[in-house]
């Protein structure tokens, strides 16, 4: 077997598959979050129950009415989406006004109420979720195997985010949305429904975190307690790619799941703690994070 | 981050000094004979939950900034306190002082990582920073992992106060919380705490009047950490235990939830907040997770309707009513 500085080829590349695909959820998520931050102001602390919600429709949707993995990945963003339109429209609407840290503190609410009742419902041991068939099986890469459905997660992901990245900074739609984020009242006063956009990129980052959830459905299980501690480390994501650029979330959530990946190799008592090792460097360096602009 | 069209916001406390006093004066008193009626380790545990939400408002709601990962500072210090207690075999008074100093240490580290974002930023980094906290106690191999330290001894406080007499703890524990209390009122009516309040209402105009608003800032923040050290010291002497419930982000949660509850920026909120918040997860423990939803629904409820918190209505009424 080959080795590299001291490790097994296999268990290199499996780490940086694994932490590929960490690198994928973490993307994926602090996305979310920053087309949310970037209009709305306010840190959706809800995001990891959106996430965890995402997932749970899926497992519902296969157990009770017998609809598979790529219908779920359609209705689950949808109908929790949905759900954040509705939340966007009765409470963090209202709070607006007021200082930003009261939205902090609304989704933070909100998350305990979303968790609490799907612990209380369905324990906190994880939910096992089955596989697509069209996934089953793995492609030899002759130097590792690739399972079918970790790749599929991967490309997706990457399709998912710069997709993204594509509608905000490349399209009319996009321009509009900058603009508001610059300057809301401005752009109201062209004629652009405002509120109506607010809401509606409120959902969009909400179904975004869904979409991530039915994706993680079948590699993780489904559990009530998934986001929770995902959204804290997305939040050193975001914190160390800086708030308010797309594409230095993509960049910095995908390279942030290799170097945890590499951890879990080369030094493992670390694994759990050098996103926030990173962070706390980044902030001594700069404070802004890296693809963050001064504010 | 107090509303400030509140009145607590533009009277100091919304209170005049003599109410502050006879308001103190009521609640010491209360507390000294409480433990009559009330189970005692529960009032213990009432007081420092309030001493760390006070602790926790010197800094949000003096200083406008939201720390969202408080528990690092009360889980540490208690760490640290028990291991010294326990396997050092130190006197409760160096225990809970070293326990202290751990904090304060841990608060000027992070401190000087976080002060220099603000708002969303810093409640965000404070987070996070704290979840490194955690994951370091739940690997550390002094912490135990899930186990925590267990069966500390509470010895002789100066080697005279038995602290295994439930009465003697107790009252030992209402002069720290008192105590602290005290401090902390001294702080935000000094030059100091004027200073601070400045710097939330206006930072570029404290600046440009020649404050350091940074260092001011690190200062209140290594109280506000030393202070909940001291809360976090003193409940692993009173359950003989300190374990990872304490460092974990929901118990920095707990403590935004107390001081919003009661009333941020308030000199009593904190301690009226944590005595609801006690009491319900007390009494409603049967619920199992239920407890979670009914904290989640009623930070909800706090931020769409209720941001002043029980005192600061209390002291809107009052002001209303003698206007």
């Amino acid at each position: 077997m080959t080795e590299i500085f001291g490790v097994p080829t296999q268990a290199l590349f499996g780490q940086l598959l694994i932490g590929l695909i960490n690198g994928a959820f973490y993307a994926m998520l602090s996305l979310g979050l920053a087309v949310i931050f970037g209009l709305l102001n306010i840190i959706n602390f809800t995001h990891g129950a959106q996430y965890m919600m995402g997932a749970f429709c899926a497992w519902f949707l296969l157990q009770y009415l017998g609809v598979g993995y790529w219908w779920a990945l359609l209705i689950a963003p949808l109908a929790v989406g949905a759900i954040g339109v509705a939340i966007e429209r009765t409470m963090l609407a209202r709070l607006y006004k007021l200082d930003h840290l009261y939205g902090l503190l609304l989704t933070f609410g909100l998350a305990l109420i979303i968790q609490g009742v799907f612990t209380n419902y369905f324990g906190s041991s994880g939910l096992p979720y089955q596989l697509p068939q069209e996934f089953a099986g793995a492609y030899n890469l002759s130097f590792m195997f690739l399972p079918k459905y970790r790749a599929w997660v991967i490309a997706v992901s990457l399709v998912v985010c710069l997709g993204t990245w594509y509608v905000i900074e490349r399209t009319k739609l996009g321009s509009y949305l900058r603009a508001a984020t610059e300057n809301a009242a401005l752009v109201q006063a062209f004629g652009i429904n405002v509120p109506r956009m607010i809401t509606l990129t409120y959902g969009f980052g909400v179904g975004l975190a869904a979409f991530a959830g039915v994706m993680a459905a079948p590699i993780y299980q489904v559990n009530p307690q998934m986001g929770a501690n995902l959204i804290i480390v997305v939040f050193a994501v975001v914190v160390i790619g800086g708030m308010g650029s797309i594409l230095g979330s993509i960049i910095t959530g995908f390279g942030l799941g290799v170097i945890e990946g590499l951890t879990k190799v080369f030094y493992p008592e670390a694994s759990n703690t050098v996103i926030f090792i990173i962070m706390a460097i980044v902030l001594l360096i700069k404070p802004s994070g890296l693809f963050g602009r001064a504010r | 981050m107090p509303d400030p069209t509140s009145p607590a916001a533009r009277v100091p406390f919304g209170e005049t000094e003599r109410t502050t006093a006879i308001a103190f004066a009521l609640m010491v008193a209360l507390f000294a004979v409480a433990p009559v009626v009330v189970y005692p380790v529960f009032l213990m545990n009432v007081l420092c939950m309030a001493l760390f939400a006070c602790a926790f408002n010197l800094l949000i709601g003096f200083g406008g900034l939201l720390s969202f990962g408080h528990a690092m500072f009360l889980g540490m210090a208690g760490y640290v306190c028990a291991h010294a207690a326990k396997v050092w075999g130190l006197p409760p008074e160096a225990a809970i002082a070293l326990g202290t100093a751990a904090s304060a240490l841990l608060g000027l580290v992070t401190g000087l990582l976080a002060i220099r974002s603000q708002g969303i930023y810093f409640a965000m980094i404070t987070l996070a920073l704290a979840q490194m906290v955690y994951f370091f106690c739940l690997q550390a191999p002094f912490t135990h992992g899930e186990d925590g330290i267990q069966s500390v001894p509470r010895g002789k406080l100066f080697a005279v106060l038995d602290l295994n007499n439930i009465w003697v703890l107790y009252y030992v524990v209402l002069a720290i919380f008192v105590g602290a209390f005290l401090l902390i009122y001294r702080t935000v009516h000094s030059p100091f705490g004027q200073v601070l309040k400045a710097i939330r209402e206006n930072e570029p105009r404290a600046i440009s009047l020649g404050y350091d608003a940074d260092r001011y800032k690190l200062l209140a923040f290594v109280l506000s950490a030393a202070l909940s050290g001291l809360a976090g010291a003193t409940k692993a002497i009173v359950f003989q235990l300190a374990s990872l419930t304490d460092v974990h982000w929901t118990m920095s949660g707990e403590v935004v939830l107390m001081t919003l509850l009661g009333g941020m920026g308030t000199i009593f909120g904190p301690v009226a907040g944590a005595l609801v918040i006690v009491g319900l997860q007390n009494y409603l423990a049967p619920l199992g997770q239920w407890v979670t939803v009914i904290t989640g629904a009623i930070f909800v409820v706090c931020v769409l309707a209720f941001r002043r918190g029980i005192v600061g209505e209390l002291a809107a009424w009052w002001a209303k009513r003698r206007a």
